[in-house]
């Protein structure tokens, strides 16, 4: 066990740093210089752009820059160009915002995935089955936006409840709980809307999970052995399809940097898709490298926490 | 205790012959039949054949300088005309004058008639589409497929070595550092293609591991299969919508740009089942016959595996062209797909959604159409699995 | 005697896409208290559906059941519902598979999965169980039976799994217990060792034994009775005597023809020319008659009835019966 953790560090690792050059390499080899961040502006005198230049160190050849820019970015000192402020105490706020949408989106994928995907597997080619696939295959067609319309148009006009940001403005002299049914308003449509792909996709896969596992011999054995179908299928077949999505569970951790650029940007939520949109268009190289880097480095813990709870269920795996 | 029964207990030939057994089919035509029951399936593939032809009309009917239907020409005065409807002003020159008589899809903010927007939108969507999981699956099958099947074979050190040094070389090179740059890229390269083949043939025969000195310098590096699947890993940890939107943003826009970018960025799921086939079909004992037989590897790879491996290929490339289509539409909406005044059905909807409640069209009819397509392809990709997958057989 | 456990004249299909496959037609066997039946056939004759019937574990949408009964004791099997036919299950007749490897559940305990067949018929507690799988385990075999409770499936070999299956089976008391192909995927020493474990049990604990083969050799060893199983049909039965001395079958004839004891040195070993027909697309007439080297006219047209030799001896083939006694 501490041997497959000391070499799973040590792999992880070395792929990290891969990413960090290779984005790196992929964001300066585009054409365009940074520094032409607000050319519009009359107070980027040449002076200043010299100035900024150096400033940055983008008179120096790359790998230095490099070398400079991971110092800055592991020591927290990295400031964005944009706003000069630092790049992780930026994150952080957006991260903050984010969070809530992340953690109900979330719940409502897990929650509502299983029992449709279970359902479906044991009653095979029913009717609720083939209205839950049919279900599933459209919300996974329907393009996100459009789905957002959608529904904004439904609850706007139907419920009269606004839904665009975070709260409703002048919201914060109300009562306590008024303020919290605004915000819990505002919440739920992205939320939903994030959550609507998530569950299309995984109950899919809970259901075709649960029909290969039913299909097994020792499920023919339990039900030999005179068990009630519940026990047969909630116990025997579902213990066995589920060992695959404790180790998935490890891989939502990625989920709290993407955030959905479409979704902030359709309800003006101020997350951290929406900060990565921003600072592409800004061409702040910081913090776009800080939230890849971050992104990375979530994508290998979450692979490193998966292949841990792989080895705690899975009898089988004992490393 | 009886004795033993002489063969002479065999029937008669034609006996034999008249038994009735099984018709018996080839693999491809039994997929398709049992793909051809999966009505859902069949009305994808159908609502994909109407969605070509409907592009490629499109595109021949929008282009050019003087379009059948002109997706471009701007009404101010019959901007947000519903569909179906006739236009109001009475003076309108010939050009502005909608083809069909009516606008069949309304306008939009611009007056421009939206259903020749959608028809010049078809072909954007059909081709990002199309070319994108071409470029990945051939990417996806070359690395899976290398790694599948070279995978045990491994690089020696000083190649490693070598590759490194010409890496490095490159980096300077492209930093500024151009002497030592092309110094070193010189010598990597020098080394990889004459210095290492020699080494090799001189210092270690194919069957003793290689000890002492020459196992230091020119023992085992690491295998392809770890290299690849180390380059997946790292691919893997970019987040991908993020990725493109990065890449599209900063490169000039342009449709090839697109395409190309979500080709590079979707290769590993196929990578991936390329791989997990080529693992398994290369234990089995077909390869071993043949590889005795002195077949080389590439005839094995090209004329024995990758028609075996194609399945799942296949299936995650029809997934993939709705993904792409998506992709392509999500780009398009925040403002990054193809350059206006080109038209696609993101860029329809995105330009739409400021209209949202005065001009629902605008929105419903790219959204609906991106639906029904994405749909079908979905529909067309699962029925595929469910046919070509002899497991999953609905019994 | 009355016996144990009769099916009746049981037809079984299952739905294709294009065909139904007719796998039993007609089919009816017995086992008597205390004995050991062998329903004997090539792969695909549908024996094992026939026991799968019993238990009702049949896969029911692409299977049905269309004619039939199953008595055991007082009970008609076919009608009980579910909850009665869980009683029943484990209980009163238990069954041992073909597949030892796959058909233990990899993620519980064998001790877990051995309690939970007795604690689901009989209501004692924990520690008893356990007690009880300890014994059990004992008896079918094992060594350090309690060490091996806590064991996964994966750390046993698959001699030892199906010694687990085969306690499993026997621990709520069955009064029939059938085996299907128990020991087809174990080494053949492995093999000897299992099939004297059943003879053991059979006559320690005096319960009937039904056990599906191919496997010629082993019904020799065990079979008090033996009813030979061709396309979904029952083509001879009898006494494991009679059956060997005297086949009144050409199907029977040509099986054992193929034992290797009874081929002759220095000449080729025999096999019944043909293969087996598919289930949807089976020949009129008698099911056999393609393969068959005495076949007549007759053979094609019309489906055999059975025809008794006496002494609870039946074969369905009129032509033999129809000869004087020759050359059996």
């Amino acid at each position: 066990m501490v041997s497959f953790i000391g070499r799973s560090v040590v792999q992880k690792t070395v792929t990290l740093f891969f990413v960090s050059v290779l984005s790196f390499l992929i964001i300066h080899l585009a054409p365009g210089e940074p520094s032409q961040v607000d050319p519009l502006n009359p107070k980027f005198t040449p002076e200043m752009v010299e100035r900024f230049r150096k400033a940055f160190h983008l008179d120096e050849p790359l790998h230095a820059q490099y070398l400079y820019f991971y110092r800055n970015l592991l020591s927290g000192d990295l400031a964005s160009w944009k706003d000069n402020r630092p790049v992780l105490a930026k994150i952080w706020e957006r991260f903050l915002n984010s969070l809530p949408l992340f953690i109900v989106g979330t719940l409502i994928t897990w929650t509502l995935s299983f029992p449709v995907g279970i359902r479906s597997a044991i009653r095979r080619g029913g009717i609720y089955d083939r209205s839950s696939t049919f279900l599933a295959y459209l919300l996974i067609s329907i393009p996100g936006f459009f789905f957002a319309y959608i529904l904004i148009i439904l609850v706007v006009t139907r419920f009269h409840v606004p839904v665009i940001g975070m709260e409703t403005f002048g919201m914060a002299d109300a009562t306590l709980p008024r303020m919290l049914m605004d915000r819990v308003w505002h919440l739920l449509l992205p939320s939903i809307l994030g959550a609507t792909g998530g569950i299309a996709i995984l109950s899919r896969y809970v259901r075709s999970q649960m029909l290969e596992v039913e299909g097994q011999d020792y499920v023919r054995t339990a039900r030999a052995k005179g068990l009630p179908e519940e026990q047969v299928h909630y116990r025997h077949a579902l213990r066995n399809a589920l060992l695959p999505f404790v180790t998935m569970f490890g891989l939502i951790l990625p989920g709290l940097i993407g955030g959905s650029v479409i979704i902030e940007s359709i309800f003006s939520w101020p997350g951290m898709g929406r900060m990565a949109y921003e600072a592409i268009l800004a061409r702040d190289y910081p913090v776009i490298l800080t939230v890849n880097f971050l992104s990375a480095v979530l994508v290998l813990a979450g692979t490193f926490i998966s292949d841990l709870l792989y080895m705690v269920v899975d009898p089988r795996i004992r490393l | 205790m009886t004795e033993p029964h002489k063969p002479t207990l065999t029937p008669s030939a034609d006996a034999l012959e008249q038994a009735p057994s099984a018709p018996r089919q080839g693999r491809v035509q039994e997929a398709w039949e049992r793909l051809s029951e999966n009505r859902l399936a069949l009305v994808g593939l159908a609502v994909f054949v109407v969605f070509f032809v409907v592009a490629v009309a499109g595109l021949l009917l929008t282009s050019g300088t003087e379009p059948v239907l002109d997706p471009a020409q701007i009404r101010l005065q019959e901007k947000l005309r519903p569909p179906m409807s006739s236009p109001l002003a009475e003076a309108l020159t010939p050009e502005e004058a909608p083809d069909l008589g009516i606008f069949l899809m309304g306008t939009d903010d611009l007056g421009r008639d939206v259903f020749a927007r959608m028809l010049q939108g078809a072909w954007v969507s059909l081709t990002v589409g199309f070319v994108a999981v071409g470029i990945s699956v051939l990417i996806g099958i070359f690395m899976g497929g290398v790694a599948g099947y070279f995978g045990d074979r491994s690089l020696r050190r000083d190649q490693v070595a070598a590759a490194i040094l010409f890496l490095i070389g490159g980096g300077l090179l492209a930093s500024g550092l151009t002497g030592a740059g092309w110094v070193l890229m010189g010598a990597g390269l020098f080394y990889l293609v004459l210095m290492a083949p020699w080494l090799g043939r001189r210092f270690l025969t194919k069957r003793r591991h290689p000890t002492g000195a020459s196992g230091l310098l020119l023992g085992r590096a690491l295998s392809m299969d770890t290299l690849i699947m180390r380059f997946v890993d790292i691919m893997l940890c970019f987040p991908s919508f993020f990725l493109i939107l990065t890449v599209v943003a900063l490169l000039p826009a342009s449709i090839y740009n697109i395409m190309i970018v979500i080709g590079l960025t979707s290769w590993m799921g196929a990578a991936r089942f390329v791989r997990a086939e080529f693992l398994s079909l290369r234990e089995q004992d077909f390869v071993t016959a043949a590889r005795a037989l002195g077949v080389s590897d590439w005839r094995i790879i090209f004329r024995h595996m990758i028609p075996n491996a194609v399945a799942p290929v296949l299936v995650s490339a029809t997934i993939g062209i709705a993904t792409a289509i998506l992709t392509e539409a999500g780009l398009s909406f925040l403002g990054f797909g193809v350059p206006p005044p080109h038209a696609t059905w993101g860029n329809i909807l995105s330009d739409g959604k400021r209209f949202i409640f005065d001009a629902p069209w605008l929105t419903f009819i790219p959204g609906t159409a991106i639906l029904i397509v994405v749909l079908s392809f979905n529909l067309f990709g699962e029925g595929l699995r469910d046919a070509l997958n002899p497991k999953l057989r609905e019994r | 005697m009355k016996p144990l456990l009769s099916i009746e004249d049981l037809h079984v299909e299952f739905r294709g896409r294009r065909a139904t496959a007719r796998v039993l037609e007609g089919v009816s066997y017995d086992v008597r208290p205390g004995e050991t039946v062998c329903v004997v056939g090539e792969s695909g004759c549908g024996k094992t559906v026939s026991a799968l019937s019993i238990l009702g574990i049949l896969p029911v949408p692409p299977a049905r059941i269309t004619q039939g009964r199953v008595r055991f004791q007082d009970l008609d099997l076919l009608d009980l519902d579910e909850e009665a036919l869980q009683e029943v299950r484990g209980n009163r007749i238990s069954m041992v598979f073909q597949e030892p490897m796959t058909s233990l559940n990899p993620v519980f305990t064998i001790g877990d999965q051995i309690r939970e067949a007795i604690q689901v018929h009989k209501k004692i507690s924990d520690e008893e169980a356990r007690d009880r799988c300890v014994s059990l385990l004992h008896d079918v075999g094992i060594a350090s039976p309690r060490d091996r409770l806590r064991d996964y499936p994966h750390q046993l070999s698959g001699g030892q799994r199906q010694r687990v299956m085969i306690a499993m089976a026997l621990s709520c008391g069955p009064e029939l217990l059938i085996a299907d192909e128990p020991t087809t995927a174990l080494d053949v020493t492995i093999q000897v060792q299992i099939l004297k474990l059943f003879q053991e049990i059979q006559q320690q604990k005096g319960l009937s034994l039904l056990y599906i083969t191919h496997d010629l050799g082993v019904v020799a060893q065990i079979a008090d009775r033996i009813f030979v199983m061709y396309a979904g049909v029952i083509t001879e039965q009898g006494s494991a005597r009679a059956i060997f001395h005297e086949p009144r079958h050409p199907y029977t004839k040509g099986l054992l023809s193929s034992l290797p004891a009874r081929a002759r040195r220095g000449s080729p070993l025999y096999s019944v020319p043909g293969a087996v027909p598919d289930p949807a697309h089976k020949p009129e007439g008698c099911p056999f008659h393609p393969r068959c080297p005495i076949a007549e006219n007759a053979c094609r047209k019309t489906f055999p009835e059975l025809c008794d030799w006496g002494d609870g001896h039946l074969s369905r083939c009129p032509v033999l019966f129809k000869k004087p006694d020759k050359d059996g």
